[in-house]
């Protein structure tokens, strides 16, 4: 900043910076500790404002490493799907959190905006999926803010990779938590998909996705299922069938509830931008689905030979 | 510099210091209208901005130097979603903006040994107008409320004055935005073309994200819907101007100051024949941001951005 009016050189406060009020500040923040400041990145500016403020914040090791019976028993999210489409990108979380074998929530919501062109959803610890979700949603804000401009789809990607990496101490200690991030790249006229691993990535993912306890399921049943250039519809009715399949094999997974109106939550990323489908669509769906499943438990087959 | 000066003195010094600083430039305007709230400023340039988002409901305008009004609209966009991200985003209130910033203005007021010389407006858009609020913030951290309508920077005496008499209640976007037009004309710097506006609002009706630039296609409707009204009077130049503006083109206008004849060339808007100003004789001339005023102020301090923004140049 320019030095002309930085007293922090000379007088009874001299080095301070907290006083002459340049510089992020210390916790707490001074009034003018938000004057100055290098990052656009609201995580980086958290890190230094107010660590305790970040997602898998946690006080201390629990010595040996081992996870405690505390973190075992915290609700888990399961299940996430996603899948290109045509001209777009669908992404379809289940609504089951289970805590042992518990079930701790019926309803969840998984999936997320994370902003007009980009979603994501997230599968282990369900707070601290909650948690990202939010600081992801306002780091993508805030930088669009700041900068007068939107990052570029590999710049979320990254970013939340680098998000996901600064959990990998709280990962260790039981806390784990796992993005599984869609987007549509208005350059490309794509939709693109990125997974994470424990210690970031992120790891671009061709045609389809799944993470969870219940994604080896969903992902067998969308290898049988999916081909390219599907529409956005025919592309949701896939993956509510991979769920319905993942839910079928995986007691954390949650398949359509039907006396309680719970249906998994659908959406998709287009030109137009995020849409989470309405209750009344998801439902149609899931409804479909059932229905079939009546007649046949395993659902759609997939025919032995090509081109027969 | 002399041993001592009294504290009065230094104070009165340092406040007329930043009140000439803002007083060169233009002025720039809020005011409420039926469906949310309008803020419009002149400005050459389209990558610098006087008026800009904070937060879902909230928006901040500012006069004087860009640098440090552009570093406080920074700050208080981090203030605005660390709050939210602590808290909720509905906890996040223009009240608490502007009470943050009228405490960092006046901190940096008093320490600092040289005055921001800067206006600021937060605005915020309610569920219903009575819930609108805009609060103006001094260079010496003074508040106020500013309920329905307000001009600063500049000559904001005499635009305050227009806006006043054209303000009304419940008024559609045309209309607050003719106000807006005939308040910022009142010091006779002429007529206003699109590209030497910024103009946005916010809008009550919108879920989440509120705030909106209007540029292009959308601000050249808005000025040749607002155009005939103020020149009533003058009918045949109300024509001539309105149709230069409908040619509106969207760079360079005001590209020949000096042209001839009442032909659609001369998109400025003037028709020669008038008395009113061709606002291309206004010192921007808008044919690129190297044509910035030749500085003015105090030197140092920042002036890289050609457009006529930079420090030398308080806008």
């Amino acid at each position: 900043m320019s030095s002309y009016f930085d007293r922090s050189q000379s007088g009874p406060f001299a080095g301070d910076p907290r006083v002459s009020g340049w510089g992020p500040g210390p916790a707490g923040g001074s009034p003018s500790g938000f004057l100055g400041l290098q990052t656009s990145s609201f995580t980086d500016f958290l890190t230094s404002y107010s660590p305790g403020l970040l997602p898998g914040a946690v006080p201390g090791r629990s010595g040996d490493g081992q996870v405690s019976q505390v973190v075992r028993d915290l609700p888990h999210a399961t299940t996430i799907v996603a899948a290109v489409c045509d001209g777009g990108v669908v992404l379809a979380g289940d609504r089951r959190a289970t805590a042992g074998n518990m079930i701790a929530k019926r309803d969840v919501e998984k999936v997320f905006r994370s902003d007009e062109y980009s979603g994501m959803g997230y599968a282990g610890t369900g707070s601290l999926g909650i948690e990202f979700t939010r600081l992801f949603q306002v780091e993508l804000e805030h930088y669009e803010k700041m900068e007068g401009r939107s990052l570029s789809l590999e710049g979320k990607a990254n970013r939340l990779a680098t998000m996901v990496r600064g959990n990998l101490g709280a990962a260790m200690q039981g806390l784990v938590v796992v993005p599984l991030f869609v987007g549509y790249d208005e350059d490309a006229g794509l939709g693109r998909i990125f997974s994470y691993d424990v210690a970031g990535g992120p790891y671009e993912e061709q045609r389809f996705h799944s993470i969870g306890s219940g994604s080896l399921f969903a992902r067998g049943a969308l290898k049988k299922l999916y081909s390219d250039g599907m529409s956005a519809d025919d592309v949701a009715l896939a993956c509510v069938q991979a769920l319905y399949d993942a839910a079928d094999d995986d007691s954390a997974t949650g398949g359509p509830d039907l006396t309680r109106r719970i249906f998994p939550v659908i959406a998709t990323i287009t030109v137009d931008g995020f849409r989470k489908l309405p209750e009344t669509e998801s439902e149609q769906i899931a409804e479909q689905v059932v229905r079939e499943r009546m007649s046949l438990p395993d659902g759609p087959s997939a025919p032995l030979r090509n081109g027969g | 510099m002399p041993f001592y000066v009294s504290p009065a003195q230094v104070m009165r010094d340092k406040a007329e210091y930043a009140r000439q600083g803002i007083a060169r430039g233009r002025s720039c305007v809020t005011l409420q209208y039926a469906d949310g709230i309008l803020m419009v400023a002149p400005n050459p340039s389209s990558a610098l901005h006087k008026i800009s988002e904070i937060y879902d409901r909230i928006a901040f305008a500012a006069v004087g130097r860009y640098n440090e009004y552009e570093n406080l609209r920074k700050a208080g966009v981090t203030y605005a979603d660390i709050t939210g991200y602590q808290f909720d985003r509905h906890d996040v209130t223009a009240r608490g903006i502007a009470n943050w910033y009228a405490q960092t203005l006046g901190t940096i007021f008093t320490d600092q040994l040289k005055p921001f010389e800067v206006e600021i407006v937060v605005a915020e858009v309610g569920a219903m107008p009575a819930d609108d609020q805009i609060y103006r913030i001094t260079f010496d951290g003074s508040v106020t409320d500013e309920p329905g309508f307000v001009a600063f920077g500049g000559q904001a005496d005499q635009v305050s004055a227009v806006l006043k008499e054209r303000y009304a209640d419940n008024m559609s976007l045309s209309e607050a935005f003719a106000a807006a037009l005939a308040a910022l004309s009142a010091p006779g710097n002429g007529e206003y073309t699109d590209a030497q506006l910024e103009v946005a609002i916010l809008e009550r009706a919108r879920d989440h994200r509120t705030f909106r630039r209007i540029r292009g296609a959308r601000l050249e409707q808005l000025l040749s819907e607002s155009r005939p009204a103020p020149a009533a009077e003058d009918a045949g130049d109300a024509g001539a101007s309105g149709s230069g503006e409908g040619s509106g083109a969207d760079s360079g206008s005001g590209a020949a100051p000096g042209s001839p004849g009442s032909g659609p060339a001369a998109s400025s808007g003037g028709s020669p024949g008038s008395g009113s100003a061709s606002p291309s004789a206004g010192p921007t001339g808008s044919t690129g941001p190297a044509d910035s005023d030749p500085p003015t102020g105090p030197a140092p301090g920042g002036s890289d951005r050609g457009s006529g923004l930079g420090g030398g140049s308080p806008l």
